[in-house]
């Protein structure tokens, strides 16, 4: 298929693309990536996803599809031929995407509320959130993943791609904050699992650098101050 | 080796609803577990320990948890009748996205209605009507967002019918008079059984959240 029928509308920082971008790569299918602009939100971004206004949009032929979660579900059913993304079982498909919108839905809010913390008590309360968040996620690995080295088991699949996305970002959190989250002592698994996630094939070149996504940080975290201050 | 089916619900969670809908479509037999949502039992602690809410779907003893995570698992398991997601792909990813979008906006807008007052509860009612009209675009000319039959959207939304006599009410407006061609759509719904049989009434719903508002020293 023409590299140019699959296109993903997205922007490099975004943990959110990143799932687009790692499934793609899982299928061996070439993509066009098109860098969103931003204020003010592109014509193509308005159209394709008038409903959220939000990336990223995977557009295959002219079709679009939004949602992260929903356009990796996309992907491992168009590119059946490929590796497998979700499991096969509907027990353990179930248990992933529980996991799944655990981290959507209460994992990665917490991680965004230590940089949102207006003071030192609530930075902490956020940091302890995020703490027992990797715990529980600790837990969930051990289960999933039956001793092997991903969520999914010998290959990475939906849920380490769900999960693994935020790498960046918790790293990033770790330096701007002087903590350790990814602590071998608490949670050995999830050390590993990071490693050998940022370094897989289908990850390493949209994994973005530490360092960059800092910068990007900054800025997010001034603009939130401002926010929050003007209240 | 015969299923067992175990749904833990509370009666007028839409969220439960959906799956009483989902397993009467299917011809599912399961027994009904009503959770007192203030005095959890030790068997809803022990299946959901992560969230510790209903419903939860315990297959042979395995818990499932979250509606539509539940919805897509008894869809793939009893997967020989009343199909809930179309083969096709990209529509299979537009009945996501729609069953998503009424997670994030219905119930979120909904509960405002009749949680807040003054400009937030003007704002949530606008955004709820607003959604109205975005699903009934969505909607179209079909009779049902699945097409000629019930379907993932149609399953995920219609619960929620339940508890517009206790938005109308309090946010002031009639959904049929600003969206009559939803109202349509819910007709068709509640002309089958397995909804009809799986929603409570209206009324039961605006007395039980007037009874917990007292309690709770909301009025």
């Amino acid at each position: 298929m023409a590299k140019s029928d699959v296109k993903v509308l997205g922007a490099w920082p975004s943990p959110y693309v990143m799932r687009a971008r790692i499934a793609l790569n899982i299928k061996s299918v070439e993509y066009e990536l098109l860098e969103e602009t931003f204020a003010p939100k592109s014509q193509l971004l308005l159209q394709s996803n008038p409903v959220h206004k939000k990336i990223p949009v995977l557009i295959h032929g002219d079709k679009p599809v939004c949602e992260s979660l929903i356009i990796v579900e996309y992907i491992d059913e168009v590119w059946a031929s490929g590796p497998s993304i979700l499991p096969s079982n509907p027990l353990d498909r179930a248990t992933a995407r529980f996991w799944a919108a655990y981290v959507d839905e209460k994992w990665f809010p917490s991680l965004r509320g230590i940089g949102a913390a207006q003071e030192d008590e609530a930075r902490k309360a956020a940091i302890e959130q995020v703490a027992e968040g990797l715990s529980q996620m600790e837990e969930a690995f051990q289960k999933t993943s039956k001793g092997k080295d991903f969520f999914s088991g010998d290959k990475i699949g939906y849920l380490d791609i769900a999960f693994g996305c935020f790498l960046g970002w918790l790293r990033v959190t770790e330096k701007m904050n002087g903590v350790k989250f990814l602590d071998e002592a608490k949670i050995p698994g999830l050390v590993k699992w990071a490693e050998k996630f940022s370094a897989d094939p289908a990850v390493k070149d949209v994994m973005p650098e530490t360092d960059k996504l800092a910068e990007v940080a900054k800025i997010i975290m001034a603009r939130l101050r401002a926010a929050g201050a003007s209240k | 080796m015969a299923d067992e089916v175990v749904l833990l619900d509370f009666w007028p969670s839409p969220f439960g609803m959906r799956l009483r809908i989902a397993l009467a479509e299917k011809g599912i037999e399961y027994v009904y577990k009503d959770e007192d949502v203030r005095n959890k039992s030790p068997l809803l602690l022990q299946m959901n320990p992560v969230h510790k809410k209903i419903p939860v779907l315990i297959h042979n003893g395995k818990p499932v948890c979250e509606s539509l995570i539940a919805l897509q698992y008894i869809d793939e398991v009893w997967n020989d009748k009343a199909p809930l997601l179309p083969p096709d792909s990209y529509l299979r990813a537009q009945a996501r996205f729609w069953a998503d979008f009424v997670d994030k906006k219905i119930y979120e807008f909904g509960r405002k209605i009749w949680t807040t007052k003054g400009e937030e509860q003007d704002a949530a009612k606008k955004e709820f009507l607003d959604c109205m009209g975005v699903l009934e675009g969505e909607l179209g000319d079909k009779p049902f967002f699945g097409g000629e039959t019930l379907g993932f959207v149609d399953v995920a939304l219609i619960p929620f019918y339940s508890w517009f006599l206790l938005y109308e009410k309090f946010g002031n407006f009639s959904v049929e008079a600003l969206h009559p061609k939803f109202i349509a759509w819910v007709k068709r719904c509640m002309e089958k059984e397995s909804v009809s049989k799986s929603l409570p009434e209206q009324e039961k719903v605006y007395d039980f959240v007037m009874f917990m508002r007292k309690k709770l020293g909301m009025e």
